[in-house]
């Protein structure tokens, strides 16, 4: 079948500003975006650029905008979309060339919030206890990929620079609610100050957003809740 | 162009990368240098698990897993090697779970563990609960946590910095890199003590593929095209459950927790050729079960797959302990494993073959083991040989972590006891030489075109079964494609992020992988593990029980052999 996709291109070294360019491409309703991004570049004009690696959604390097909405090209059929397809980079990051974005900035907030086991020295041998009950309390954010899909989707973070991101908060949920962590206090603090999960207007775009099916609304209310509870100073 | 000097740099942050830089993190100057951003690396695409004896659902012992580990690799593994992976995977474990890595767990909140194929108990008796896992996504966890890791540690990544060249010093030592800053085209000169190799696979030579597009064996044609040998080439596994046409890998694990490959008659035909383990049998031989099923016709619809079914499975246990790899049939296929028979075929997967190192992952440059000092190797761009001639299920991950661990406490050794050798002339040269000839070129040639055919004839002629005429035509068919690479043109010619001229890059580290693979494949006259050919169906330890070492001299190829170890274990029939 057929399909037109529209693209916003920008080339720092000759672009003044994007544009839209426009690529007709015979693919299979199967396909993936993924693969009819990849028809254009190895076919039609080699100077496409997007990052991408494993082409099945676990590495989170493709996200972009596929008809207005944050997804993974890898993950997206084309069947899903109808005949006429607008991809457009991320919103919120800066613009390197066509969908590469800085992304610096988004694993700095990710680093902000201390994202490893905090904890006392290990057992002299074998591992530390953990009960599949306590196991499964912080499974869902454990699946996280750091694809940014969220995080570029959320209106707070279009306007305020500074708040840390949806990510970033599922991301210390993951270890807030791992029975092994002691550091909850100190990813607490960091949390409650102004750029932190009060900035959170539950808007749900980030749940919507997310391919891995991360409940990320939940995870960043349930970090709200233990901030209540912990009564964290700031 | 930019300098930097460190104690040691390292290229790769895959589990081997990032498993080296955390011994190294704050002990010495280093630096690690990915042309992905870490948490990308293709370690994180591993689902199943990560062996070691712990012992934790049932009994279990190292030796068992050393055994298990040469016979699989149907006895070309070196057995000093086997033993450390063994032997250590089971520390190496227990430090993942230190680090924060969420295992599943049995009631008792100890590691779980669940079968895969080839791990047995008391040698050979029967299947055995050995691989540790974290859901189907046991890779994602390991880069992940090991990513943070590095982050709690302070490692210095240079992210989306590109390998083009590999120094050495004029008295044969290792003395840097020459990489390309991605987002600006910079070249970047990396003088360092000590190099690391961790750069991954080359599965992105063939067609259908479980690899990620990033898999094209840059770190091993890089020390290739340096004289370096490439060692085992030969062996490269096809896994045989991925999702038809795709090539997504529908993970071991599916047939660990009882799935069954079939045919188009509905039987479960591995138990007829491996009656003992049946779908539990290694990969190399399922891999050519389901070709032999094809052959005689019994493929699905007279195509060239099978069926995994897990209709038979609980729903709960597909939810619980197989959520990827279910949601990859749904996504990717329309299938519904719960009541759906999935489609599957081998997939190029893993190779077994790499930059040669010994058990201390320093790379050595000949048969008799003598090392290039400064160098070394980690992870699948290695071959230390634990492998041998099949790696089983979850052993890749072990490696990683094991001779990652070693790499990085050899390499800290090295760094105090050796001084930085000088950098030799003109260092960029070579590398801004390769990238101003793909720039420049105008012949025509289109990457893309080349590529696929190259993918095309390596999955028709040098797949899971082999034979001189093929291999013959197939080393033909390569010259061909190498000669229309030094004629291609590319579309973007500019310095920001350009992909255009990275995938020209990997395309020529791919020739050179699939050229190495070639020739070991047509020197051994033999069948062993996943090189089966049809000329030559038996295993020959007379002639072959030995490694294959591939040189590009300035004259042409050459190739050595190189004597395997064996210690506890002498070579016997491989029976499952
Ligand atoms: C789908 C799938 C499932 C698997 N499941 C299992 C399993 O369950 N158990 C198991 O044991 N094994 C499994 N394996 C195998 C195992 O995952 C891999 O062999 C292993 O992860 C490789 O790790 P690595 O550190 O060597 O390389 P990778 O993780 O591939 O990392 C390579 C690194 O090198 C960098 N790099 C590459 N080229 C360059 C360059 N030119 N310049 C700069 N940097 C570069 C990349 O950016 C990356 O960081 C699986 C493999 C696949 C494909
Ligand atoms: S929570 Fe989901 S959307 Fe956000 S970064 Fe992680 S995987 Fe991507
Ligand atoms: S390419 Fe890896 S998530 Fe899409």
């Amino acid at each position: 079948m057929q399909y037109t996709i529209r693209i916003k291109r920008y080339n720092p070294e000759v672009d003044v500003k994007p544009h839209f360019k426009e690529y007709t491409v015979e693919a299979e309703g199967n396909d993936r975006v993924l693969d009819a991004l990849n028809m254009i570049k190895w076919n039609q004009d080699g100077t496409l650029t997007y990052r991408r690696s494993c082409a099945h959604g676990i590495c989170g390097s493709d996200a972009m905008r596929i008809n207005g909405r944050n997804r993974l090209a890898c993950k997206v059929l084309m069947q899903e979309l109808g005949k006429k397809i607008t991809i457009e980079p991320l919103i919120g990051f800066k613009v390197i060339k066509d969908m590469v974005v800085d992304m610096e900035p988004f694993f700095n907030s990710y680093k902000s919030i201390k994202p490893y086991l905090i904890t006392g020295d290990a057992p002299s041998s074998g591992e530390r206890r953990q009960s599949p009950e306590d196991r499964e309390r912080f499974d869902d954010t454990t699946k996280c990929i750091l694809c940014a899909s969220c995080t570029t989707a959320c209106p707070i973070t279009w306007t305020n620079e500074q708040f840390v991101g949806p990510a970033a908060i599922v991301n210390a949920h993951r270890f807030i609610f791992d029975s092994r962590d002691t550091g909850a206090g100190e990813r607490l603090r960091i949390l409650n100050q102004q750029s932190g999960v009060w900035r959170c207007r539950t808007v749900f775009n980030c749940t919507d957003a997310c391919p891995r099916g991360i409940e990320v609304t939940r995870a960043i209310e349930e970090v709200k809740r233990s901030l209540l509870i912990e009564q964290v100073a700031y | 162009m930019a300098y930097h000097r460190f104690d040691a740099v390292i290229v790769g942050a895959g589990g081997a990368g990032l498993m080296a830089a955390i011994q190294l993190a704050g002990k010495a100057n280093i630096a690690v240098v990915s042309k992905l951003y870490p948490p990308r690396s293709h370690t994180g695409a591993a689902q199943g698990g990560i062996s070691a004896a712990l012992g934790n659902t049932e009994e279990d012992h190292w030796q068992w897993h050393m055994f298990d580990t040469v016979k699989g690799g149907d006895y070309l593994v070196d057995q000093d090697a086997a033993e450390v992976l063994a032997r250590e995977a089971i520390d190496a474990v227990l430090e993942l779970e230190h680090m924060g890595l969420p295992f599943n767990r049995t009631p008792d909140g100890r590691i779980d563990q669940r079968r895969f194929g080839g791990h047995t108990r008391n040698f050979g008796e029967g299947p055995v609960r050995r691989a540790c896992y974290a859901a189907d996504r046991t890779g994602h966890m390991i880069i992940q946590t090991l990513y943070q890791q590095g982050i709690k540690h302070n490692v210095n990544f240079l992210d989306e910095h590109f390998l083009l060249d590999l120094l050495m010093s004029d008295d044969g030592s290792a003395c840097g890199v020459v990489t390309m800053e991605i987002k600006t085209g910079e070249i970047h000169v990396i003088h360092a003590k000590t190099v690391l190799i961790a750069s991954g696979g080359y599965g992105r030579v063939w067609k259908i593929t479980s690899n990620a597009l990033a898999g094209t064996g840059d770190g091993m044609a890089v020390a290739y095209r340096r004289g370096v040998p490439l060692m085992d080439m030969e062996f490269y596994q096809f896994h045989p459950t991925g999702l038809y046409k795709l090539g997504i890998l529908l993970s071991e694990a599916a047939r660990g927790e009882g799935g069954i490959v079939r045919n188009s008659e509905g039987e479960a035909f591995a138990a007829r050729y491996a009656p003992t383990l049946k779908d539990l049998a290694p990969r190399d031989m399922m891999s050519r079960f389901i070709y032999q099923e094809v052959k005689e016709g019994r493929g699905i619809d007279g195509k060239d797959y099978v069926h995994m079914d897990l209709t038979h499975l609980p729903p709960e246990v597909i939810d619980a302990k197989l959520p990827d790899i279910t949601d990859f049939a749904r996504t990717y296929l329309g299938v519904e494993p719960k009541t759906e028979l999935i489609p599957i075929q081998p997939t190029a997967h893993y190779a077994m073959g790499g930059v040669p190192t010994n058990i201390d992952a320093q790379v050595i440059r000949d048969e008799a083991g003598h090392v290039i000092p400064g160098l070394y190797a980690a992870g699948e761009s290695a071959c230390v040989s634990v492998h041998g001639a099949n790696r089983l299920g979850t052993n890749s991950l072990v490696d990683l972590v094991v001779f990652g661990r070693r790499a990085g406490k050899h390499m800290l050794q090295a760094i105090q006891e050796s001084e930085l050798p000088p950098l030799p002339k003109d260092p960029e040269a070579f590398a801004r030489a390769q990238v101003d000839a793909l720039l420049t070129s105008t012949g025509g040639e289109n990457i893309a075109e080349l590529r696929a055919k190259m993918q095309e004839f390596m999955m028709d002629k040098v797949s899971v079964v082999r034979d001189n005429d093929g291999l013959i035509s197939a080393k033909e068919d390569l010259a061909e494609v190498r000669r229309a690479y030094r004629h291609i043109s590319l579309d973007d010619k500019g310095k920001v992020f350009n992909t255009d001229l990275l995938e020209a890059f990997e395309l020529g580290c791919m020739i050179d992988c699939a050229e190495a693979t070639i020739e070991g494949a047509l020197a051994r006259t033999e069948s062993r593990g996943a090189h089966y050919r049809d000329d030559f169906q038996a295993r020959d330890d007379a002639n072959w029980l030995a490694h294959t070492m591939v040189y590009k001299g300035s004259g042409g190829l050459e190739m050595r052999k190189k004597p395997v170890v064996i210690t506890e274990f002498q070579p016997k029939e491989r029976k499952y």
